[in-house]
Order: C-alpha cells, then sequence, then structure tokens
C-alpha cells in the first residue's frame, strides 16, 4: 500500500547564541493510508517537533535548520512554495493539539470557527450552508445539541466536549493525514477514554491515517497499528503494536514499559539510573498489521 | 489508635443563594499516622477544595477538622503550618523563580524557626540530599533544574519544615514516566523512613494501585467510596468507580483482562 507520509533521514538543528544544536538526528518514518502510527517518547524527545515539521510550521523559523525528505501522498513537500504547503494545512494535513480549550479561539463562537474551517476547502460557501455542515459533523462526534453549541463560545463548553469539536473541525475537510498531539492529555481519564474511542470509529470510517503523538504508552496501545519508539531524536524501536508489546527489544522501551504503574498493582518498578544502554542501535520488528 | 487527621461532615460551599457551589458535601474520613491516602476523582471533584481546608487555605463551611486529636482552627499556629505541608503539581511554578532553590526551602525554616539560625544552611544541604540531589544545588535557580530535580526539591522543602502530613496534589502529572517513577519510590521511602501520613490526589488511577493503602473517591464534591486499596480495584462497589478504572489506558494483558472483568462501561 503507498505511503500516505514519508519521512526520511530528518535533521534538526537550533542555533543560538552558543551554536547550534541538533535535536533530531536523523529520523524515518512512515505512515501508510488509513493506518494509526503512534510516535511515543518523553519530554524533549523531538516528538512535537516532527509533528511541526510535517505541517512546515517550523521551517518557518529563521533558527531552525531542517535536512531530509518529507513526502505526503508521493509529493515532495520540501519543493512545495510557502503557500502550497499553507494550502495544505487545515485540509490534507489536519492537527488537533493536546489542550482543546486553548487551540480554539476564545473570541469567535464554534459556529464561526467552524465556517473557517470549512471555507479552506471551499471558499465561497455561504455561512447557512457552512452551519448545516457543521451541524452534521458534530453530531458524528455524539454532539446532538449543535445549535447551542455552534452559538457558545469555547469557555462555555467542558474541555471534553471542546476536544470533540477540535475532533469534527480536524476531520471536515476529509484529510488524509490528521496528527494528533497528546489529544486527551488535559482531560478527565473517562472523558479521554470516550474522546479517543470516538477518534478510532471516525478514523476508521472515513480511512484517514493518523499521526498520534504521545507519553503515554497506556493510550498508545489503544490506538495505534504501529508504533515508533524516539528517544532524544532519534528512533530506537519501531514495529507492530503488539510486537512492541509483547516483546519489547530496546533497552529504552524496556525501560519505559517497567516504569508505567499498572493497575493490577504489583508495586512500584526497581529502575537503574544509568541510562547509555537507552543508546544502542534501533530495533526493527518485522512484520506488517497493513 | 487516634487518627493523625480526621474530618467530620466538612462541607464548603463557594457563593450562596441558587447561584452557589456546593464543592465538598459532606466528607468525613480518617488518615491514620503512617498512611498513604489516595484522594481520587475528576476535575471539579472538590479533591483540591478538600486539600485547601485540610492546609487552612480557606475554612470549611460546616464540619470538623481535627489533627493529632485537636480540633484545627482555621487561622492555624505556626505549629500546625509547618506540621502540614504541600506538594504541588507543578514544581516550575510552585517554586518562587527568582530565588535559589536553597532560598526557598530555607524561608520555611526560617518562618517556623527550626534549627540555629548558623545551622539551617547545613539542614538546606541535608534535606536535598535526602531526596537525591546534591547539597551544592542550593545555589540554583529552579530554571537550572530539570522538572524530576523541581519536583524533589519540592519534596525537600515540605519535608524540611518537620512535617508530619504531606498533601500531594498531582504530584507526578507534569513528569515523564521514568522520572515519575524515580519521584514515586522516593516519596514512598521518605514515608516509611520518617513515618509521614500523605493525602495523595490523582486522577492517576494506576498509580493510586501502588501508593496507596486506602482510596477515597470523590464525585461531585461527594465522598462516593472509600476502602482499602485492593478493595477498591478487585471488588468496586460503586459504579462510579467501575468507570474510572474501566477509563484507565493499560499496556498489559492481566490489566486488560481486570479493567474487562469489571466492566461498567464509559458514561453517556
Amino acid at each position: 500500500m503507498s505511503d500516505v507520509l514519508e519521512v526520511r533521514d530528518l535533521r534538526l538543528r537550533f542555533r543560538g547564541y552558543s551554536g547550534t544544536s541538533e535535536v533530531l538526528h536523523g529520523i524515518s518514518l512512515n505512515i501508510r493510508a488509513g493506518e494509526r502510527v503512534a510516535l511515543v517518547g518523553e519530554s524533549g524527545s523531538g516528538k512535537s517537533v516532527t509533528a511541526r515539521i510535517v505541517l512546515g510550521l517550523l521551517q518557518e523559523l529563521p533558527s531552525a535548520q531542517v535536512d531530509g525528505g518529507l513526502f505526503f501522498e508521493g509529493e515532495d513537500l520540501n519543493r512545495l512554495s510557502r503557500r502550497q504547503w499553507r494550502a495544505l494545512r487545515g485540509t490534507s494535513i489536519s492537527m488537533i493539539f493536546q489542550d482543546p480549550t486553548s487551540s480554539l479561539n476564545p473570541v469567535f463562537t464554534i459556529g464561526t470557527q467552524f465556517a473557517e474551517v470549512l471555507r479552506r476547502r471551499d471558499p465561497r460557501l455561504s455561512r447557512e450552508a457552512a452551519d448545516e455542515r457543521a451541524g452534521t459533523l458534530l453530531q458524528s462526534v455524539s454532539i446532538h445539541d449543535h445549535a447551542r453549541v455552534l452559538g457558545a463560545y469555547p469557555f462555555q463548553l467542558s474541555g471534553g466536549m471542546n476536544q470533540r469539536v477540535v475532533i469534527a473541525m480536524a476531520l471536515a475537510n476529509h484529510p488524509s493525514l490528521l496528527i494528533a498531539d497528546e489529544p486527551g492529555t488535559a482531560l478527565d481519564v473517562t472523558v479521554q477514554a470516550q474522546t479517543l474511542k470516538l477518534m478510532h470509529e471516525l478514523v476508521e470510517r472515513s480511512g484517514t491515517a493518523v499521526l498520534f503523538i504521545s507519553h503515554n504508552l497506556g493510550v498508545v496501545r489503544e490506538f495505534a497499528d504501529r508504533v515508533f519508539v524516539i528517544y532524544r531524536g532519534r528512533i530506537v524501536e519501531q514495529g507492530p503494536t503488539p510486537a512492541i508489546f509483547e516483546d519489547p527489544g530496546h533497552a529504552y522501551t524496556r525501560a519505559l514499559m517497567a516504569a508505567v504503574p499498572r493497575i493490577t498493582g504489583g508495586g512500584l518498578p526497581e529502575l537503574s539510573d544509568s541510562e547509555s544502554a537507552f543508546l544502542e542501535p534501533m530495533v526493527v520488528h518485522e512484520g506488517d498489521t497493513a | 489508635m487516634t487518627p493523625l487527621l480526621s474530618l467530620r461532615h466538612v462541607s464548603k460551599t463557594f457563593g450562596s443563594g441558587p447561584r452557589a457551589v456546593h464543592a465538598v458535601r459532606d466528607v468525613s474520613l480518617d488518615v491514620a499516622q503512617g498512611e498513604c491516602l489516595a484522594v481520587v476523582g475528576e476535575s471539579g471533584s472538590g479533591k483540591t477544595t478538600l486539600a485547601n481546608m485540610i492546609l487552612g487555605v480557606f475554612g470549611q463551611s460546616s464540619g470538623e477538622i481535627w489533627f493529632d486529636g485537636k480540633g484545627l482552627p482555621v487561622r492555624r499556629t505556626l505549629e500546625h503550618r509547618s506540621a502540614i505541608q504541600l506538594v504541588q503539581q507543578n514544581p516550575l511554578s510552585s517554586l518562587n523563580p527568582k530565588r535559589s532553590v536553597g532560598a526557598s526551602i530555607r524561608l520555611g525554616l526560617d518562618v517556623f524557626g527550626i534549627g540555629a539560625r548558623s545551622d539551617r544552611w547545613r539542614l538546606v544541604e541535608d534535606a536535598l540530599e535526602e531526596v537525591g540531589l546534591p547539597g551544592h544545588f542550593r545555589r540554583r535557580p529552579p530554571a537550572a533544574l530539570s522538572g524530576g530535580q523541581c519536583q524533589r526539591v519540592a519534596i525537600a522543602r515540605a519535608l524540611a519544615c518537620q512535617s508530619r502530613l504531606v498533601i500531594l496534589d498531582e504530584p507526578t502529572s507534569a513528569l515523564d514516566v521514568l522520572v515519575q517513577a524515580r519521584v514515586l519510590r522516593l516519596l514512598e521511602d521518605l514515608r516509611r523512613l520518617k513515618g509521614l501520613s500523605y493525602v495523595f490526589i490523582t486522577h492517576d488511577l494506576s498509580v493510586v494501585r501502588n501508593v496507596a493503602d486506602r482510596v477515597a473517591v470523590f464525585r461531585a464534591g461527594k465522598l462516593v467510596e472509600c476502602a482499602e486499596t485492593r478493595a477498591i480495584f478487585e471488588d468496586p462497589q460503586v459504579g462510579y468507580t467501575r468507570q474510572l478504572i474501566g477509563a484507565v489506558p493499560v499496556i498489559a494483558d492481566d490489566e486488560l483482562k481486570l479493567r474487562e472483568s469489571l466492566s461498567g462501561g464509559l458514561p453517556a
């Protein structure tokens, strides 16, 4: 099956007053059509910058130096003009951020913001038609009193409601790739579980490929088909989700899993302080899920 | 044995009339000496309001709070304030960015008059070493420390005041999983070593399972279930507790089995 996204030997450096520092040391990953791929790592490992590079946001920073191949549906993203890249965002590639309440604009109603999203694909769409489309989309994320929600401001809705609005917006223009950066982390555990279940159903139905960025291994296990584990700007392990969870091969992946507290008990894990083994070469699990 | 902390029919209402918010309603619970009581619930369930009443940030609307066999007045004495300490969720925002971390720790010693004046920097260094940081870190500002190190400083600050009860308000939610595991281990070791009591406020049930002796489940200001940790996870009596456990993302098959056996289903 063809790749929706392919990232080849991606490097990122930031120039600062004290010289340059390399943040990504050549990472490669691919996402096939309709596949859910997770990128797992701790804070500072380079997960979110990867997402921002795919969206072309980081390239606009003068201090960032990005090298490496980026291909979206076979097209070389590096050869796009700023304008063409911009046209992709919100239409073919969309993104969901961690905190839904701060990713929506507090001074516009949900309806206004929804119309703006829909007009990215269809610039001449009237407000009435936009509201109608938005209504159907909100229905699909189990928001049934859509008239009230469309007239409301983000702060008048709960966090879980806002997250569902954001999901509906992200999928409104039928993107082929959805980037979800820690969705649900800011939500309560029950709301997070509902939101993920909903997102799972929607992307399955629409065949959207997902790049799922998270630090929560439990969430990843439930959501992703394939997993890439990232540590300090390097991919240390990759493979289908069941293989990674049943037989983690890399010392870092094993340490991550050992550190997760279990609901079946068993006490707190004993962790060694040595992290030298985390720099071992990458472990690749063969076998495909797609 | 009398419990260290005891709440009897404690309620807290903000505002009055039809728009009053009943943040905590008629809660009674005990924390024994050396015990770790977990307080779990979703946002808005009254966990933090409860903590603020125990700390004396504001008084309760009704009910009584007892500490070490005596009723706690709303205006706390220095002794009460040093005995009940708080560790907050985000260490970077709970430590003063303009002070060295040593100065932040020392402030408590000065206010509560702990140790001789000339001796206090040594006490600060001892406190840092106790949480696994080198003593010379006392000269550093919080910005020069990682999140996990800052949280260790916050713990050192709470313990340096000779506290007996520590309120841990989501102490590891802002930390990465490897760092979280180390901080939890540290908290557990310190509790055993010093016979401390913890009120561990969190929404992460998998952490609760591994650190708490007992669990109090809150929903909309009410205490809906309170039992030994094992009982809560293996045989929850209340549907809401089942839902909470059922929503925890898990990584192992035996966890999945436990979760499915409870299968309360998600709330609509």
